[in-house]
């Protein structure tokens, strides 16, 4: 399975090369990638329904316990072929959708990454591992959220996204290390016999509290909400496949494959029960007050989201069954209508769902696609929302507490979202005909096979529940319960209280489509002050925080460089110098050192060279001069026999010297403009370090070092690192991990000196 | 400031420091050198080329953009990690070939990883450098 993630990054690394000489046909070549990822997964199909729990592990760091394990097991299986599945329609249909904006390849880019990440993520039973996956859904949803980056609504969308999901992120890892620090090992499937351990420890209530932040941020459950209809800046293909059927379910997978190690405690189980209940609520109720088709489809997911994270609340048998068959079709479904939606979008350039009507003689297939799509949203016989909904209904029932209000809010969160899909799903092409923006034509090929071949698929796991998903149902249950339900999935289960409770939601559901705007009025007058919403509260901080980087900036970034540099000497000064002054024996330090003809005379030039850096009246001399004591201390390192670092240094100081000629001639006229007050304080200061520094050489040198690595690269080097230079094979073999660290800060640090030059000249032009 | 002196030079000693950078970079392993430092000199060429004839000439001469050199040598060093993985050895393992060929040396995953640095010291350096001689130009 490492393997195959390799090949996704690998893939999504040349996706813009290729892109670039394939433009007319790649949405099929970039197709072929999540499908062969399908194929790959469906043919371990047979092995996982039997049972059966493929895992494999490669060291990463096996001295931290952190490995690339990866379980295959029913529930991670169905979230990878919801995954590989949807992302081939949503490859496809961008590859036509695309097409109109620059950079796409960027784009296959960054959608190829978060699909791997997201299939890592849910494979990883190490959560290290799964966390370094979770981190890159995060970071490539940023990308894919802010991908027309020329607008600022954009930019702050996934900005706002990236900074809710990743501070989730940030308690998620410190959760998932005080689980490991109680269970000894990082593997999730160690955790399993370890349930009353973990549940009685100290700790737990702290674990509990983390790991739901990141898993509630990550699904956008409330209070964090706010970010997923945000998010809907981006483009529509990225909506379909991140914010309604994948990323935003990573939250509760992490609930649901938790659940079994951590889970079934008040705690656990009230906690999720309450956010996923007040989120589908709230979320149905703020979809009143949209008309723009993506924003409405993302208050529903989010009032999906709410109700699969109640269900893991209620984890009965039957919620966890309903649970399943809810979150299949979700997928299926709110997949295929952001498609629609998107296509809507690009055929009549406009997505406003109070101008958009009876379009289904212009798009006829697309109708079609969404017409399914839309009746498995609403819960119609005989598609596979109506299994979900039936089943949730009857989950609600088997509660002993609040089942009354519980159910109330149910139906009347599916009565909304009833409302929701007549308003996306069918009023477009069934209401009355509005002139449009442009004249519409049905889409082309590419954009049709996504969205029929999801609700087609929704009408046939409908229909043929046992064959499509009855054994992934029973092995998933395993994984979240860990005991087999028994309980089959059937369409019909002939007329009873739960029919009735569908055949209500429905009815209600058109009811409040046709006084929607009434309703929308009423919500409107009971609108909240705004201190109650959550978004408030993130600008404050934001804002807050922003506001105090800048005053901390004023104070200590001056836009002097000689104050900073000052502040960092004195702050070292101050906190070495306090540390160093408390080891005991520094008053026996004595100093006995043989001094050759060389190290004299070398430290005499330095000494020299630097008098004259200090002393000099031009900028030239000055340089040189540094120049000189740089090279001196190569030569030191020569006479100490370290012929690397010498080597280096001569680079480094030749580099220098040019960097200072370059901007030599920029500066301004050289001027003495320093009072002799502050010429003191420099003084004073400088020599502070000097001595500082002497002190610190002196007693590091005084003692004998004992070091074992010494020894042991010196004896290694050469028969493991196959090389006799020690410093070089330190580098690139035993420390590489350190050296790949920093080179890529290097590359960091590059950019950064490239835009501040950049930044300086712009204001320039003004 | 154009010296045709240090002009012509420095299209001799460019290609021959150069050779000198890749020289370094090659018996790194056994002898002080590597691709820091490697990386370093072979930048100074390009610096020296600079200098001497203006920074429009040395990026024509470099034909790529220095931050496509840093993006490919961390991009080796990335791969070259993960080469032992695909081989079903642990993360980072060094794997070498067992044969020795001629003025390279023997051929491993450390030589790749350093080659990496390479590019990738070039690139930054060469950025900074060709980034100010612009400003200055301006």
């Amino acid at each position: 399975m490492l393997n195959l993630l390799i090949i996704g990054f690998a893939a999504s690394a040349l996706a813009p090369f290729i892109y670039k000489r394939t433009k007319n046909y790649f949405g099929w070549i970039a197709a072929s990638f999540p499908v062969y990822m399908f194929i790959n997964f469906i043919l371990r199909y047979n092995d996982i329904a039997s049972g059966q729990i493929i895992r494999e592990s490669t060291n990463w760091l096996p001295a931290l316990g952190i490995n690339f394990t990866f379980l295959l097991d029913g529930l991670s299986l169905t979230f990878v072929l919801i995954i590989t599945l949807v992302g081939s329609a949503v490859f496809l249909y961008a590859g036509s959708y695309m097409k109109e904006y620059a950079q796409t390849g960027r784009f296959y880019l960054f959608i190829g990454i978060f699909m791997t990440s997201m299939i890592g993520l849910v494979l990883s039973d190490n959560m290290i591992t799964l966390f370094v996956f979770w981190e890159l859904t995060s970071i490539s949803s940023y990308l894919l959220i802010g991908f027309n980056h020329h607008k600022e609504s954009s930019r702050k969308s996934a900005l706002q996204a990236l900074l809710v999901t990743g501070g989730g992120g940030l308690a998620l890892m410190a959760g998932l290390i005080l689980l490991a620090q109680i269970s000894g090992s990082f593997e999730i499937s160690s955790l399993y016999s370890l349930h009353e351990e973990v549940v009685s420890s100290k700790l737990y209530p702290a674990i509990v509290i983390l790991v739901l932040l990141g898993a509630f941020t990550k699904s956008a459950q409330f209070p964090f909400h706010f970010w997923l209809p945000n998010a809907m800046e981006a483009p529509t293909p990225v909506s379909a496949y991140l914010h309604s059927a994948t990323m935003v379910k990573a939250g509760i997978y992490l609930i649901a494959r938790l659940n079994h190690a951590i889970g079934g405690t008040v705690l656990w189980q009230d906690t999720i029960l309450v956010v996923g209940a007040t989120t589908m609520l709230i979320a149905a109720l703020l979809s009143f007050k949209q008309t723009d088709l993506k924003k409405l489809l993302a208050y529903s997911t989010l009032s999906v989201l709410g109700i699969l994270t109640m269900l893991l609340g209620i984890g009965s048998n039957l919620a966890i069954k309903a649970f399943f068959i809810f979150l299949v079709a979700h997928s299926l479904y709110k997949g295929t209508l952001f498609l629609v939606a998107g296509t809507l979008d690009h055929e009549t350039g406009t997505r406003d769902v109070s101008i958009l009507g009876g379009l289904r003689q212009y798009l006829p297939v697309t109708a079609i696609a969404s017409l399914l799509a839309s009746f498995s949203m609403m819960g119609i016989i005989p598609l596979v929302g109506f299994i979900g909904k039936e089943t949730v209904y009857s989950s609600i029932l088997e509660v002993e507490n609040f089942r009354f209000l519980l159910l109330t809010l149910a139906v009347l969160s599916n009565a909304f979202i009833v409302m929701v899909t007549i308003l996306v799903g069918l009023k477009p092409f069934w209401g009355k005909f509005l002139p449009l923006p442009r004249t519409p034509h049905e889409a082309p090929i590419k954009m049709l096979i996504g969205p029929v071949l999801l609700s087609v698929f929704g009408l046939l796991s409908g229909i043929f529940p046992n064959v499509f998903i009855q054994k992934l149902l029973d092995q998933s249950t395993i994984s979240i319960l860990a005991e087999e339900l028994g309980i089959t999935i059937k369409l019909w289960h002939g007329f009873n209280f739960v029919l009735l409770l569908s055949f209500v939601t429905l009815l209600s559901g058109i009811g409040v489509y046709f006084f929607r705007k009434k309703i929308a009025h009423i919500i409107n007058k009971m609108s909240l002050s705004r201190s109650f919403k959550p978004s408030f509260w993130y600008d404050r901080i934001l804002n807050g925080t922003l506001s105090f980087a800048r005053l901390q900036t004023k104070v200590l970034q001056n836009g002097y460089l000689r104050y900073y540099i000052i502040f960092i000497i004195l702050t070292t000064l101050g906190l070495a110098g306090y540390a160093l002054f408390n080891i005991p024996g520094i008053d026996t330090l004595n100093i006995n050192y043989e001094i050759t003809i060389y190290e004299l005379i070398i430290g005499l030039i330095i000494i020299a060279s630097t008098l004259l850096v200090v002393t000099s009246g031009s900028r030239l001399k000055a340089i040189v001069a540094i120049g000189v004591v740089g090279f001196c201390m190569g030569i030191i390192f020569i006479l100490y026999s370290a012929p690397d670092l010498a080597l280096t240094t001569f680079a480094i100081e030749t580099l220098t010297v040019i960097l200072f000629v370059l901007v030599l001639y920029k500066l301004p006229k050289y001027l003495k403009l320093s009072k002799p007050g502050s010429k003191i304080r420099d003084a004073i200061i400088a020599s502070g370090v000097g001595i500082f520094m002497t002190f610190t050489v002196l007693l590091v040198t005084a003692g004998e070092m004992q070091s074992e690595l010494k020894k042991y690269f010196a004896e290694t080097s050469l028969p493991e690192g196959k090389g006799r230079n020690i410093v070089n094979v330190i580098l690139v073999d035993f420390r590489a991990l350190d050296t790949l660290g920093e080179i890529t800060v290097l590359a960091i640090a590059a950019i950064g000196v490239f835009a501040l030059l950049k930044l300086r000249l712009k204001e320039g032009d003004k | 400031m154009y010296s045709v002196i240090l002009s012509t030079a420095s299209r001799y000693l460019l290609p021959l420091i150069l050779i000198f950078s890749i020289f370094l970079f090659l018996r790194g392993h056994n002898e002080p050198g590597g691709g820091f430092v490697g990386g370093l000199v072979a930048a100074a060429a390009y610096a020296l080329y600079l200098i001497a004839n203006g920074v429009e000439e040395a990026k024509k001469l470099l034909k790529a953009e220095p931050i496509k050199l840093m993006a490919v040598g961390l991009a080796l060093s990335v791969v070259s990690a993960f080469i032992p993985v695909i081989y079903g050895r642990d993360f980072m393992t060094g794997i070498w070939d067992k044969n020795e060929f001629p003025v390279i040396g023997k051929i491993g995953t450390p030589l790749l990883f350093d080659l990496g640095v390479y590019f990738l010291v070039l690139g930054i350096v060469l950025k900074i450098i060709f980034s100010l001689a612009e400003e200055y130009n301006k």
